[in-house]
């Protein structure tokens, strides 16, 4: 065979070989890091001690987060609903024993502050959402859950000034109190969630956030045993 | 004409150019009817002579069928309320005050809505007025009562249920009526100007943000000042409203005229007598024929005995 017919037909010089003589060596292992993944994500083996310590200590990482509001990401990264809930609950735990025994037009009740403060959320995502921002709708539940934090803190000072004093006094350390704790919490939440907003609808989505909360700082300050 | 191999189909469009000719000259009139264009286009959309022929508005028509074609998402998706809250925030600000700010000549929907309404606006002027109503009929028994013995403050929370019932009712349903009412009519006098739905909700939600205001000042306990803000904020709605609706109707037969604008103005009071009987200055135990002599002349009565609110 000439070299240019040879060079046309590629393989050509295998041509004349046949597969089956060539033995084929070599070993096929897996990765090492693989086994050390797997031992990561399983958590069958470790104490339950352990499990409920890590859920909790996420959660007051979070807490620490929303006290100290500054830009960063651990609120959205790792989202959880455990600590809006324990802040919902006890929220509307603290509103409860108000003029509650005596007719039925007294503070709200446990079910209407759980509904407000839940459906109040969903709405202010939905409403986030359709502005086209970028948060997810579970990260944005978490945060606005998370920043009803120095609410319930103002809830537990007001109860406190109430079993001490009553009158004008009290009504206006109430005030104060409550007013401050509405600031940090809009100021807080607005940190996390303006980010994920184009800058012309930044306003657009604060003020939702912003008439959310006040309602609940006005159930909170209109809370009379 | 084209020729086609099918004679019906040659039939309808030839039923549909009659009908473009007949209602050219009916077209090129008003500017308030282009989406109206656009609609009677989009079937016949296949004759570029006549799409050519209505030179004036002729690029408008272009872009209002392209605009057309941006929101066909179907109604189930997300995206298809996305488009309703293609608004920022100085827009809503701009919509705001122009209808707190009403100007004989300026039609809100024209003026500021420009084909992009949004439901943002009133979805939120309707949260925002139900809790203004509340807060303030809380304050506002709480300080008329502040002084009188035996009186326990308590939080009326049923006040939120149902201010939130009623206003988002009447935000939903007067515009439905409303757009049902102004279709019928352009069926039967092929009217020039046409509202879209989405259009007079924005309007009527726009409309309702002078009564918070005025909702808030309720606060005061005087009696006259209070009817006196209620009235102004009276004044300034029905007349947005008058402004948006006036080239609507005005070509109606004189009586649907003048019967479309009074059910505009006057389903105002009865919205006031709601707003009078939801901020206390009365109890909730009262009867029927104590309820008018409270919205009336604002006495209110306890333990039996008459007082004056102020």
């Amino acid at each position: 065979m000439t070299s240019a017919e040879e060079a046309s037909r590629p393989f050509a010089g295998l041509s004349d070989v046949s597969i089956p003589d060539i033995p084929v060596e070599g070993d096929i292992s897996l990765p090492v890091a693989s086994s050390a993944r797997d031992d990561e994500f399983s958590t069958l083996d470790e104490p339950v001690k352990e499990t409920i310590l890590r859920d909790l200590r996420a959660v007051a990482n979070k807490f620490v987060h929303v006290l100290y509001p500054k830009r960063s990401s651990v609120l959205l990264r790792d989202w959880d609903l455990w600590g809006p809930l324990l802040l919902c609950v006890t929220l509307a735990l603290l509103l409860q024993g108000g003029a509650a025994d005596s007719n039925d037009q007294g503070g709200p009740q446990f079910a209407e502050v759980f509904v407000i403060i839940w459906f109040g959320s969903i709405i202010i995502t939905l409403n986030s959402k359709l502005l086209g921002g970028t948060l997810s709708f579970f990260q944005s539940l978490c945060v606005l859950g998370y920043c009803i934090m120095p609410l319930t803190v103002a809830m537990v000072v007001c109860r406190i000034v109430l079993y001490t004093a009553s009158g004008k006094v009290s009504f206006a350390v109430r005030l104060v109190v409550v007013t401050a704790s509405f600031g940090w919490s809009t100021f807080a939440s607005t940190a996390f969630l303006a980010d994920s907003q184009p800058s012309n609808r930044r306003g657009l989505v604060v003020y939702p956030v912003f008439l959310f909360y006040f309602v609940i700082g006005w159930m909170i300050l209109t809370f009379s045993p | 004409c084209e020729h086609f191999l099918f004679p019906y189909i040659q039939l309808d469009f030839e039923e549909a150019a009659n009908l473009m000719d007949a209602n050219r000259d009916v077209v090129t009139i008003s500017i308030g009817d282009e989406d109206l264009k656009a609609k009677r286009q989009g079937p016949a959309g296949g004759f570029p002579p006549d799409v050519a022929d209505d030179d004036p508005l002729g690029s408008d028509d272009k872009t209002e069928l392209l605009a057309g074609q941006k929101k066909s998402a179907p109604f189930w998706t997300f995206e298809y309320y996305q488009a309703f809250f293609d608004v920022e925030t100085h827009h809503v600000k701009e919509r705001i005050i122009g209808s707190m700010l009403p100007w004989p000549g300026k039609n809100f929907i024209q003026v500021y809505l420009r084909k992009n309404p949004d439901l943002y606006g009133p979805f939120w002027i309707c949260t925002t007025l139900v809790f203004a109503c509340a807060i303030s009929g809380n304050i506002s028994t709480f300080l008329h009562k502040f002084g009188s013995s035996g009186y326990k403050y308590t939080p009326e929370f049923q006040k939120v249920t149902i201010a939130a019932t009623a206003i988002f009712t009447y935000a939903w349903l007067v515009p439905l009526g409303l757009w049902g009412f102004l279709l019928w009519r352009n069926n039967k006098i092929l009217n020039l100007v046409s509202y879209s739905f989405m259009e007079i909700i924005c309007v009527y939600g726009y409309s309702l943000s002078v009564y918070i205001p005025a909702v808030v000042l309720w606060i005061i306990q005087v009696e006259w000042l209070r009817w006196c803000f209620m009235v102004v904020a009276l004044c300034v709605s029905g007349s947005v409203l008058v402004t948006t609706f006036w080239p609507a109707v005005r070509d109606d037969n004189p009586r649907v005229t003048i019967a479309v604008i009074a059910i505009i103005l006057l389903h105002y009071p009865a919205i006031l007598i709601f707003f009078c009987m939801s901020l206390p200055v009365c109890f909730w135990e009262t009867n029927a024929a104590d309820g008018i002599k409270l919205v009336f002349f604002g006495e209110t009565l306890v333990n039996g005995n008459c007082d004056h609110a102020c």
